[in-house]
């Protein structure tokens, strides 16, 4: 029973745990560089100028029409040739980008167009009155948003965000099929050197069952810190 | 752009097969995983206890795990499995499980099935009890009361969650190129490697799944529309709307 020897796997952990690292590693810094394009879209879509909010919309609806591994696919190859055009308009020299910042680059701009919609539909249910008293007593548009905005809108988000940050976990592991070393590559080599395939796809399925099921620690605790005001149901 | 290599017969063979084996993907997976669905929300619902708890943990694994890793475990990893029982080579059932679209299916069938059965569940939960009550006080059996009452209602309250799983199944029919099976990622994969243009196929194949997905997107809000029992007004909105919620939330 080639599929059920486990010396290979004690060899492998080292290399797992790393491949683990890294994707522990691109989740976190994908989410907050997708938390701030969420944030920066939702405010362009609702009060920006006219231009910025046909960007935002034409963003959020075609990342979300094209399924994930093509948009990495292409946003992979294409993002940095992109960036460095976009660079060269604005004067600036080419940048070469190594291939985590372009996997983190790539997921957060995914995951980012459905924050985006998140965050939308969370500030558009605030009570109307609630921006106008602010406004009223002469809080400026920062302040506003720390004060008012930001602590009425996370209870509302959160558990959608939560949806959001479990998908970006499981995304993480299609970078590797642009040939990027993660925990799913490092799987992937682990198993053919092997040939004890069952063995290290299950092994890599319990470190993501690890992720996503200890974040939900995390977010039912943010959830229980962002609700605290709210009377008992 | 050049995309002169769609003249190529040869090159608009393998996109038709690719779209072709798209769609079969898309329709039985999401049949089985439909019946899988069902199954798996009845066992958390009113299933015996080790049943429901088999199914609690079915779903949060495969919830909580990568579709792409789920797709070579079953590959390579029962594949694999599968070959050491030697007695299995001679059985007519050999050639399909060599085959990598049996494991798309089954792949898509498990993870559509998980998604489906919370989405189901919630939905069967919402029906509210009294619907129940009656339709066994008109002489009812369980499974009747099931099959004309419970699930029908449920299913009219999970309409939007239901469209929205479709369009998910849909997004996710790419990965199946990484296991060799020819839909239209794998196309455009191949029109790449032997014409050296990258991105060309694959603006081709996102402007096909664009549209893919505006056609499935429209065509389950006009169910959700004409579905017995729900008032027309809940679904009416814009073009745009149609590509809202368009994933898991």
């Amino acid at each position: 029973m080639i599929g059920m020897s486990n010396e290979g796997l004690i060899a492998w952990s080292g290399p797992l745990l790393a491949g683990a690292a890294v994707t522990v590693e691109m989740t976190f810094l994908a989410y907050a560089i997708a938390l701030v394009i969420g944030l920066l879209g939702a405010t362009a879509k609702l009060g920006g100028p006219g231009p910025l909010r046909a960007m935002a919309t034409l963003y959020t609806t075609v990342i979300r029409a094209v399924p994930e591994l093509l948009l990495i696919i292409l946003l992979y190859y294409a993002g940095q040739q992109l960036l460095n055009n976009l660079l060269q308009g604005l004067g600036y020299s080419d940048i070469n980008l190594n291939g985590f910042a372009t996997a983190v680059g790539v997921l957060a701009v995914v995951e980012g167009a459905y924050l985006t919609e998140i965050f939308r539909g969370a500030i558009l249910a605030i009570p109307r009155g609630h921006i106008e008293a602010a406004d009223a007593y002469g809080m400026s548009r920062g302040l506003r948003f720390r004060r008012v905005v930001l602590p009425e809108m996370l209870p509302q988000a959160l558990p959608s965000m939560y949806n959001i940050f479990l998908l970006l976990v499981k995304d993480t592991a299609l970078v590797s099929v642009v040939g990027f070393n993660e925990l799913f590559f490092t799987s992937q080599q682990a198993a053919a050197s092997t040939r004890s395939y069952f063995l290290f796809y299950s092994a890599a399925g319990a470190l993501y069952l690890l992720m996503t099921m200890g974040s939900n620690v995390v977010f039912r605790w943010l959830e229980r810190r962002v609700t605290r005001h709210r009377p008992a149901m | 752009m050049d995309f002169s290599w769609l003249a190529n017969p040869l090159y608009l063979g393998f996109l038709w097969k690719g779209f072709i084996n798209t769609i079969v993907l898309v329709v039985v997976s999401g049949a089985f995983g439909f019946a899988l669905a069902l199954g798996v929300a009845m066992a958390q619902i009113s299933g015996p206890r080790p049943l429901a708890w088999t199914a609690r943990a079915f779903t949060t694994v495969i919830r909580g795990t990568p579709l792409l890793l789920q797709l070579f475990f079953f590959y390579d990893g029962v594949g694999h499995l599968l070959a050491e029982f030697h007695g299995l080579h001679e059985t007519f059932l050999w050639p399909i499980l060599r085959n990598g679209f049996f494991y798309g299916i089954l792949a898509f069938t498990m993870s559509n099935g998980a998604y489906l059965g919370e989405d189901l569940r919630g939905a069967l939960l919402a029906v509210p009890r009294g619907e129940l009550e009656a339709a066994r006080a008109f002489g009812f059996g369980r499974f009747k009361a099931f099959y004309r009452i419970w699930l029908p209602h449920a299913i009219q309250i999970g309409l939007p969650q239901l469209a929205s799983e479709a369009i998910l199944l849909l997004k996710s029919i790419p990965l199946v190129s990484t296991i060799a099976v020819m839909d239209l990622l794998q196309a455009a994969n191949i029109v790449r490697d032997s014409t050296f243009l990258v991105y060309e196929p694959l603006l081709l194949i996102t402007g096909i799944y664009v549209a893919l997905t505006l056609v499935l997107t429209v065509v389950t809000r006009i169910v959700e529309r004409n579905f017995p029992g729900v008032r027309p007004t809940a679904s009416r909105r814009g073009l745009l709307a149609l590509l809202t919620g368009m994933r898991r939330a």
